[in-house]
């Protein structure tokens, strides 16, 4: 998801990203750039390594299809809460400073080095606790990963809560779930429970002799909630409005106290790197991107699926892999949206051999997020696509800031207006000068995540906006039934022999 | 388990809150220099409170004994000085004490227990979308109609369910079992499209498995919830797409796998709890 610290992990991202771009382009672009160089150094290209191909082994989160319980018994088969005490004695400094050399970046959105932020906080007392905050808002439109870490591996989550937040000093974590996510926050709070029957949590947690406390806490719907400091406000009971920052988190957050706000797979990932060592976690993806990663692939794919796979995986092995392919061929791709939908959208000449991570996607003028992707083929109005996101932006708007609060509502008239062909060319620059007007001038980053998916429109959809300016009303009106989406979740069912085995005989069968 | 409570020096560094001043709603779709939160769509609730019969100065409501120990329970979670931290909760409650809404009484309540002026409460109980101010059907059923939603095909479930209850969007049927509300991105993306019915997700529809779905509501046999809190309507058990899952096959690796082999006794945690005064 997005937030504030965006443009700060941005500016981080390209400073060291310059140098990481050049691995890993494909062997063709890398050869031609050598031979076009004359004089170039005489040196054996390095084989490009490919990403993708993750093994089992390497695999965090082993129950993500649910094939096992999700309760402690069957949480300490899979191996969680395994000498935790243990690594609770190698201190908290060891702990930040593991999470820094596995490279792990955030994984809500912004993509922030986790380790980093983790040493923002104090590490003596005014006398006031420090809090961890678990972001599990999860309604970044497409992103459905931290569900099925909260329903099927809390167990992996409750103790990251201990390690992060033993790490950072803190006295407590908030988790901070959805409202709308009630049987999951019914499994976690359970998963809570278990752990302080157990002895992981409460006084002298793990046998440790640090006494550590996790509550839940259920949001109310709304999705400025999962900006860290519209979630601090949430969390302390009032409206989900952004604070302006300074002063961070880190010193005044919840409750005034020092917090961090971090998202559920950040903390739920970081009992295996710490088990397994940094330089595991480091082996997987490029320089800066290391890691595996949960990605959520929605939309016209034939297998809509979450699946763990390395970083820097390309979008097309993602696809084909592990989604079936896009329906009706590749060549029948018109968009993709990397990373929920705060990012902009790239077209099918984007989607050729782009890598799905924080660097390379930028580079390709969008951005990794939350690894949520959504595939539209051939048969999606973009315009319409695009519109259905500003009207979500809209109502998500808190209301606080003026560019955002009555710039989104502009952004949604304009593409209604451009989606029924009742635009005048001229409006396109309008509406991308609207846009950046809204970009980096509020409060949070809510404004820029609106500001985005209508830029990215423009930038790679531009001439059909302009045809469907060109056609005017009566075209569109004519033409409008081919945009009807029908219902579409995948292929066919065929998957009946596994359900059977793992479904509890609970799943749906038609009467 | 009560936190500490945290000093007053504290409580006014973390008082700068943004300013809460709402102007007017109103349902028009048309825009409006005032614009607010409340006016978002014309589908969504008012602002503003307005006396009905079941709704008004002299409704009456209270917690049931057994929610009171409920919030007790919640109360405690949040520092004792930061009461206001179990609105949210407490609304919860309340709304599901009260058949899916809250009256005005219900809030005044809430801000009563919490010890906070009651506009503290009508602030958030306006802010967040899942606190209905109305009544609403037995089933209240919210459609996702956000973007990865819409291209797998809202669109065809909204119009299913539209012409099997006779309702528009926002519309509740006469005999109170069923309203209707597209709601933004509900989170369950790989399996779209969706609909959420009152607690309840369910997933990977077409029109004829809605139909269904619909029929077994009417009928009181609403359908379980699957093995893991969701129910796919075409037979998957979550997120692993009906062709099936594409990784992890064999059993998961056990404790101790790939372990680190360098730990060693260091920093002594309770030296660390010392050190922070916990």
């Amino acid at each position: 998801m997005y937030k504030a610290a965006a443009r700060a992990a941005a500016a981080t991202a390209s400073a060291k990203g310059a140098s990481a771009r050049v691995v890993g382009r494909s062997a063709a672009v890398l050869g031609r750039s050598l031979s076009a160089a004359p004089g170039a150094k005489e040196e054996a290209p390095e084989p490009p390594r490919v990403y993708g191909g993750l093994k089992d082994q390497d695999r965090i989160f082993t129950n993500l299809y649910g094939e096992q319980d999700w309760r402690v018994g069957d949480a300490l088969k899979r191996g969680d809460w395994h000498q935790t005490k243990e690594i609770m004695w190698m201190g908290p400094d060891w702990i930040v400073q593991e999470m820094k050399d596995s490279g792990l970046r955030g994984r809500g959105g912004a993509g922030f080095p986790s380790g980093l932020k983790w040493s923002f906080m104090p590490k003596n007392t005014d006398g006031r606790p420090s809090f961890l905050v678990v972001n599990a808002d999860e309604s970044e439109p497409g992103t459905c990963k931290d569900r099925e870490i909260m329903r099927k591996d809390p167990h992996k989550l409750v103790e990251g809560c201990l390690l992060a937040g033993y790490a950072m000093r803190a006295r407590a974590a908030y988790i901070y779930i959805r409202g709308e996510y009630f049987n999951e926050a019914v499994v976690m709070d359970e998963a809570i429970h278990e752990a302080y029957q157990k002895g992981f949590l409460g006084k002298n947690a793990c046998g440790s002799g640090y006494d550590f406390d996790v509550y839940l806490h259920r949001g109310a719907g709304a999705y400025i909630c999962g900006e860290e400091t519209a979630l601090i406000e949430s969390l302390e009971g009032r409206q989900g409005k952004p604070r302006l920052k300074p002063p961070f988190p880190a010193n005044v957050g919840v409750f005034g106290c020092p917090t961090t706000v971090t998202n559920v797979e950040t903390v739920a990932v970081a009992p295996t790197i710490l088990r397994r060592g940094a330089s595991w976690f480091a082996s997987f993806g490029r320089k800066n991107n290391h890691g595996t990663k949960l990605f959520a692939i929605s939309g016209h794919v034939n297998n809509p699926i979450v699946v763990e796979e390395e970083m820097s995986i390309t979008l097309r092995e993602l696809l084909d892999k592990h989604c079936g392919g896009v329906r009706g061929g590749w060549d029948n791709l018109q968009a993709v949206i990397p990373g929920g939908s705060s990012v902009p959208v790239l077209d099918i000449n984007d989607c050729a051999d782009v890598m799905m991570d924080f660097d390379d996607l930028k580079k390709a003028g969008s951005g990794l997020g939350t690894a949520a992707v959504t595939v539209m083929d051939k048969s999606v109005d973009m315009i319409a696509a695009i519109r259905r996101l500003a009207h979500f932006y809209k109502h998500e708007s808190c209301g606080q800031c003026t560019p955002c609060r009555e710039g989104t509502g502009w952004l949604e008239q304009m593409l209604v207006k451009m989606e029924k062909g009742e635009a005048d060319t001229r409006e396109i620059p309008m509406l991308e000068e609207i846009s950046r007007s809204i970009e980096g001038h509020t409060i949070c980053a809510l404004g820029d995540a609106a500001a985005w998916p209508v830029q990215g429109l423009i930038r790679r959809f531009q001439p059909v906006i302009e045809e469907r300016i060109a056609g005017g009303p009566e075209q569109y009106q004519s033409e409008k039934g081919k945009y009807f989406q029908e219902a579409w979740s995948g292929e066919p069912f065929k998957n009946k022999a596994w359900v059977d085995q793992h479904g509890d005989g609970k799943a749906y069968s038609r009467s | 388990m009560a936190l500490r409570t945290i000093g007053a020096a504290t409580r006014a560094l973390a008082s700068r809150r943004p300013c809460t001043v709402r102007a007017p709603a109103t349902v028009s779709a048309e825009r409006n220099v005032h614009r607010t939160v409340s006016a978002r769509d014309e589908v969504h609730q008012l602002g503003q409170h307005k006396d009905t019969p079941d709704n008004n100065e002299t409704t009456f409501f209270d917690f049931t004994d057994e929610n009171y120990a409920r919030v007790e329970k919640i109360m405690a979670k949040y520092p004792a000085n930061y009461r206001q931290a179990s609105i949210i909760p407490l609304l919860d409650l309340a709304q599901r004490q009260h058949g899916g809404w809250l009256p005005l009484a219900a809030m005044e309540k809430v801000a009563k227990i919490v010890g906070q002026h009651e506009m503290k409460v009508y602030e958030v109980a306006t802010f967040y979308t899942m606190f209905n101010r109305e009544k609403r059907g037995k089933h209240f059923i919210q459609l996702c109609g956000t973007t990865p939603c819409m291209v797998c095909g809202s669109e065809d479930i909204k119009k299913t369910i539209m012409d099997e209850l006779g309702i528009k969007n926002g519309g509740t049927t006469a005999d109170g079992m069923f309203t209707l509300l597209e709601v933004e991105c509900l989170g369950a993306c790989a399996n779209a499209p969706m609909v959420q019915i009152n607690d309840d997700y369910f997933e990977c529809l077409t029109p004829e498995t809605m139909k269904e779905l619909l029929e077994k509501c009417k009928n009181g046999e609403t359908p379980e919830m699957g093995r893991w809190g969701s129910l796919p309507l075409n037979g998957q058990v979550s997120c692993e797409g009906p062709h099936g899952k594409t990784s992890l096959e064999g059993t998961p690796t056990g404790p101790g796998f790939m372990m680190r082999k360098d730990l060693e006794q260091k920093v002594d945690p309770k030296s660390v709890k010392d050190h922070m005064c916990y």
